[in-house]
């Protein structure tokens, strides 16, 4: 792998540009990509990363630029195209369809598949060559992320590709799994497959890439050989200035606000994940991190919390008091908040002015209606503090929810809670697909809520993040809630093994007999 | 190549063309339908849209406007606030016919007595029976989660073969020498629905639409029940997360709809159709349905298409009088105006744009 | 009142021919429903193919042609539906109703000199011997073609979507039509087929009423059978076979009802002629109560709209 420097060029990208209205997605984007190298390409959220491989795999036409694959000039019309000449793509938001079954995605996938019994041994096969275990006959709605995201790499390892492209693939997946992925990477890569690897995880790229290309606000500034740098240096590639680490001060935890005892709650969603057993307590002045994949019962704790989801009386209790049958709005009037992840269609509504959507969860505490009646003055004040005190970059608080930014928007749904002045606030993913600067002043002001003695939860995939902010941490795996530990001080795989380390698949790599048992759980 | 492009805000300004436009090209349209069909289409047009109001005989139309508009324009109104919340309450025409036959029930048990309170309790009855004939997919919506467009459709057929078997049996007029249909309410003082004013058309059942207009404005700008329709509509996740209920909700909108429709049922029965005959119901229910949507949901904008529904009403018939076009021919331009509305309504949320497609 | 007269042999070829026109519609519409478009214009579709047909059929005096305008009818008022919502994006409850309304007042419009006249018929199944015999004779061999060629839809519809690519791409698209977009499948034009299909086989449907089952024409002849095959759609969990039991089940309701009327049983004539809806309300209520079986099985991109934003 280190010795890629003299292979020969795959893809050469010459000056590649694409504009969206009012954005330059791609701004003369070049570089190359060589036989067999696990090439990196970093960049902040916005950066223009999707962009850039949307066109290398045909579902993007540049609008200036030329493409070069092998030496030939390369234009793919469409996906299929791109398929053809040997680009595959594993997608971050999985392509994926629930109610089919694996084979039936895989054949969705290839031009020309094979009879499906012929299929389904052939995934068999080549799953476990690359130690990757699956059950060709198992409806994929009912598969782990990571066993997804497996699906989407058999599919595109079946058309035998000459480069492929994965875009943030670790998000989903615990420090055992990745460790997991990276081998299969490796002996790909040794094969003669490049590899174009899109994350924003440093040390991740650093393990891994033999090459980084780094783009900020659409162009490239800069390129590299990972290992080379340290995480530091190639942060401050990616942002262009120099982080800045929120502060905060040690000090004691007060009395239990939030507990949450034996909490059960199916999910509504036939393929979402039901809660087992969840036992938890945040004090005054504390923030409690949750860790976990994504689909491991995120969204379930955050309902069963703000009231969406009612439970048992006393399964959770705020101050003593058992809230657990009391309405999203009788637990706001308690001091109860939250900020769910999807930030357009739950926290917000997209085609409702930021008015109106500051009157969606403000209503109560802010006191915005009388007698059932709106005070749309008052609404409009309270949009209008929001929009100033969290920099929230907008024309006017008249303007719909979706014209915002992801991070202007996700600063106007936590800082309409955090101006209510909570005792409890949870918050689901904070910062995703947040910009750094964005990132880092949601943070402070959780951190500030805290100190000011609010019990907080924060649920995030990024555990960066968790360890940055919470006081104690907890993993989230399949709807159980692990007990919580001290932050400080927990090694990666303490946090992995509490995520429910690599899901009984460790033995792939090592003992290629063993695959069938390994993939059972 | 023309590719459309979602703007950021929906435009204020289309908004306003899009109906509009949609009845220009409507008029266009109809007029080379009225063309295959042999007539002169300027005079059709004409026909329709000008000599209502304008035209030699308008005095004598002119009242029949909002005869005909008072029911489209109540019954609009309730549909709209379901269609708003995404609750598709297509069975009005059911609840406009129970309205009328709960209604007239009421009035012919106290035939012949004259008493003030007797048209009250009509009016009443007339609301309750098109509220209790909605809440059945209400209720069949939030408890087995059953598909109310489907049902509330199902129980229009119904309610049609249950106004049959009123105006033969239950309520036929027992001095009406063996013909179906019942006692005339209109010709019996204490159940009539009288002309309010002279030449004008108004009744009570226009009245109420006036104040249902009045009522639905405020709810939907100013009260949070409106907030909370508007906001299940767009997103009803954030609804939830709102703290609305939206079973609570279904049968809200549901009732209100429905009660509206009976309430125009009632105001029919009792006015201008005068009787329970097995022919009472003229498809006002469906009709209904293109006023909610070319009003844009929104109660000033149902009043108007109410009156411009109610033209094409009156215009048809002009026509079929004058240039012997068939009443069908209405129906089908009616239709058509809806078409091209929610073909013009891409416009309020998207950009069109012409050059080279980017996917 | 005289059910001496009860015959299950009639009983089950009646059945059979009061079931053809909304099994056809039904089958139509699941195949739009599998691409994930919900078309409420059956109604009017049905009634369009029916005016065509009658219209076709009584002019040329074959009841084949007549069949083939209905679906070519059919097929082409859903483009309509399919233009608007696929192209301009339009709300698809909306201007199905639309759809429903236009077609109802256009057939209307066609069908003013058609009243009262009778069509061509259409010729029945006689096969020597097998037609003859008793019981099965009339059930199995002895009825017109449109009565098979539904029954070999159903098996048509079943096999592609089960057994072939087509089948596998058109589910695809009904389930995740992000993702089958991100894939490289032309979602639009895809869908476009599937609502051309549907509206197809609704004409069909709706000429099989006017030239074989009344067989005539009369205004607002579908009474509500367009709405019906959409509930049984519902029914069936989007499964070609279980559509077949469907109709059939509604096509008996509607011979039991019927024949009561013309035994003379005691119960007034309207609250017999309301059954097959009261019937189709109380299937949709027991199929819709489980909750996680009827989201398991319904087409998860039904009824959204698709704009390819990249």
């Amino acid at each position: 792998m280190s010795d890629t420097g003299e292979a020969p060029v795959l893809l050469h990208l010459d000056g590649l540009t694409k504009a969206y209205p009012g954005v330059v997605a791609n701004d003369s984007v070049s570089f190359d990509i060589r036989e067999g190298e696990v090439h990196a390409l970093l960049g902040e959220n916005g950066a223009g990363k999707s962009t850039l491989v949307k066109m290398i795999y045909g579902l993007v036409k540049p609008d200036s630029g030329t493409m070069t694959l092998r030496g030939q000039r390369f234009e793919p019309s469409e996906p299929r195209a791109a398929r053809a000449d040997g680009i595959a793509m594993v997608f971050q938001h999985f392509s994926l369809f629930d109610a089919l079954n694996v084979a039936e995605n895989i054949a969705l996938g290839m031009e020309k598949p094979p009879k499906m019994g012929d299929l389904a041994a052939k995934i068999k096969e080549v799953s476990e060559e690359y130690g990757l275990p699956l059950d060709p006959h198992a409806t994929v709605g009912n598969l782990s992320a990571g066993e997804r995201q497996r699906v989407e790499i058999i599919r595109c390892l079946l058309q035998d590709p000459k480069l492929l492209i994965m875009d943030e693939p670790t998000s989903v997946l615990t420090p055992q799994e990745v460790e997991i992925l990276f081998e299969t990477l490796r002996q790909l890569s040794r094969e003669g497959t490049a590899i174009l690897y899109i994350s924003h995880k440093l040390e991740e790229i650093r393990s891994l890439c033999d090459e980084a290309t780094v783009l900020r606000l659409g162009k490239v500034v800069g390129s590299c050989t990972p290992r080379e740098k340290s995480a530091r240096e190639l942060a401050e590639m990616m942002v262009g200035e120099v982080l800045h680490v929120p502060e905060r001060a040690a000090k004691d935890a007060g009395e239990v606000v939030l507990s949450v005892s034996d909490l059960s709650v199916d999910s509504p969603n036939p393929f979402g994940t039901s809660l087992k057993n969840v036992s938890l307590e945040v004090r005054a002045g504390e923030i409690l991190g949750i860790g976990g994949v994504a689909g491991n019962g995120q969204d379930e704790l955050l309902a069963a919390i703000s009231g969406e989801a009612k439970t048992d009386q006393g399964a959770v209790t705020v101050h003593g008091k058992a809230v657990g049958n009391l309405s999203p709005n009788e637990r706001r009037k308690l001091a109860i908040l939250a900020a769910p992840e999807e930030r357009l269609g739950h926290a917000a509504a997209p085609d409702m002015s930021l008015i109106e959507n500051a009157l969606l969860t403000g209503a109560v505490r802010k006191d915005l209606t009388k007698s059932g009646f709106v005070n749309w003055g008052a609404s409009r004040e309270f949009a209008r503090e929001i929009i100033k005190k969290f920099d929230v970059r907008t024309p006017g608080s008249t303007n719909a929810a979706r014209s915002l930014s992801g991070g202007n928007l996700q600063k106007f749904v936590v800082g309409r809670e955090v101006l209510q002045d909570p005792d409890v606030l949870v918050v689901n993913q904070p910062t995703w697909g947040v910009d750094a600067s964005a990132a880092a002043s949601i943070r402070q002001s959780l951190l500030d809520l805290a100190e000011r003695g609010a019990a907080i939860i924060v649920i995030s995939q990024d555990l960066d993040e968790l360890m940055e902010i919470s006081d104690r941490f907890a993993a989230l795996n399949e709807g159980s809630l692990s007990d919580a530990r001290p932050a400080v001080g927990l090694t990666v795989d303490e946090i992995g093994l509490m995520m429910g380390g690599a899901h009984g698949m460790e033995v792939a790599h090592s003992h290629p007999d063993e695959h069938h048992e390994g993939a059972t759980s | 190549m023309i590719r459309l492009e979602k703007r950021a805000t929906p435009s204020k300004q289309w908004s306003l063309a899009a109906p509009l436009l949609a009845v220009l090209l409507t008029m266009i349209a109809g007029g080379f339908m009225f063309a295959a069909l042999g007539k002169d289409p300027v005079e059709a047009i004409r026909l329709i849209f000008w000599d209502p109001i304008l035209g030699e005989f308008a005095d004598y139309f002119r009242p029949q406007l909002l005869v005909k508009a008072g029911p489209l324009i109540l019954i609009a109104i309730g549909l709209s606030l379901g269609f708003r919340a995404g609750i598709w309450n297509i069975g009005a025409e059911g609840q406009y016919i129970m309205g009328a036959i709960f209604g007239a029930a009421v009035g012919l048990a106290f035939y012949p007595a004259e008493l003030w309170i007797i048209f009250p309790l009509m009016v009443i009855a007339g609301a309750v029976g098109g509220t209790l004939w909605a809440m059945i997919p209400a209720i069949l919506k939030t408890k087995f989660n059953t598909n109310e467009i489907l049902t509330s459709l199902m129980l229009v057929y119904i309610a049609q073969e249950i106004l049959k078997s009123m105006a033969n049996g239950l309520l036929k007029n027992p001095e009406g020498h063996g013909f179906p249909g019942s006692r005339n309410l209109a010709h019996y003082s204490a159940s009539s629905n009288p002309e309010l004013i002279a030449g004008t058309g108004m009744h009570w059942g226009v009245v109420a639409a006036f104040i249902a207009v009045i009522a639905a404005y405020i709810l939907l700008s100013r009260h949070i029940l409106g907030f909370q329709i508007r906001l299940t509509g767009e997103s009803p996740r954030a609804a939830r997360f709102a703290s609305v209920r939206p079973n609570l909700l279904i049968v809200i909108c549901m009732g209100l709809s429905g009660g509206l429709a009976g309430l125009a049922g009632l105001f029919e029965v009792t006015g201008p159709a005068g009787q329970i005959t097995d022919k009472f119901n003229v498809g006002y229910g469906f009709t209904a349905i293109i006023v909610a949507f070319l009003g844009r949901l929104n109660p000033i904008g149902i009043l108007l298409a109410g009156l411009l529904m109610a033209l094409t009403y009156i215009g048809g018939e002009m026509a079929q009088l004058q240039l012997s076009i068939p009443a069908a021919a209405i129906q089908a331009f009616q239709g058509m105006l809806l078409f091209f509305l929610l073909a013009m309504d891409v416009l309020t949320n998207f950009r069109i744009r012409f050059g080279r497609e980017a996917a | 009142m005289d059910l001496s007269s009860f015959d299950p042999v009639v009983l089950i070829t009646t059945m059979m021919i009061a079931a053809t026109p909304i099994l056809l519609a039904a089958l139509g519409e699941l195949v739009a429903e599998k691409a994930g478009v919900l078309n409420l214009g059956v109604e009017g579709m049905m009634i369009f193919g029916a005016i065509c047909g009658f219209m076709i059929a009584v002019n040329t005096g074959s009841p084949f042609l007549g069949f083939v305008a209905a679906a070519v009818g059919g097929a082409v008022l859903s483009l309509l539906f399919g233009l608007l919502t696929q192209y301009l994006l339009s709300n698809q409850v909306a201007t199905g109703l639309a759809l429903t309304l236009f077609g109802l007042g256009l057939s209307a419009l066609l069908g003013q000199s058609y009243a009262g006249i009778k069509p061509p018929s259409t010729e029945k199944l006689d096969l020597p011997v097998l037609s003859d015999l008793p019981v099965v004779g009339p059930i199995l061999f002895s009825h017109d073609l449109m009565v098979y060629f539904a029954i070999a839809l159903v098996a048509g519809v079943w096999a592609v979507l089960k057994y072939t690519r087509a089948g596998l791409i058109l589910r695809a698209v009904g389930e995740n039509h992000d993702a089958a977009h991100a894939l490289g499948y032309k979602v639009v034009r895809i869908r476009l087929l599937a609502i051309m299909f549907g509206g197809a086989c609704a004409g069909l449907g709706g000429a099989y009423l006017s030239l074989v089952r009344v067989p005539q024409w009369t205004e607002g002849m579908t009474a509500g059978a367009g709405w019906i095959a959409l509930a049984i759609v519902v029914f069936a969990s989007w499964k070609p076979w279980r559509v077949l039991l469907g109709a059939w089940l509604f096509g008996g309701v509607t011979f039991l009802q019927l024949y009561l009327q013309a035994a003379g049983v005691s119960i007034p004539v309207e609250y017999l002629s309301m059954s097959p809806y009261v019937i189709t309300i109380v299937v949709l209520v027991i199929m819709s109560a489980d909750k996680n079986k009827a989201a398991m099985n319904a087409p998860a991109s039904l009824g959204k709209q698709f704009h390819a934003t990249h």
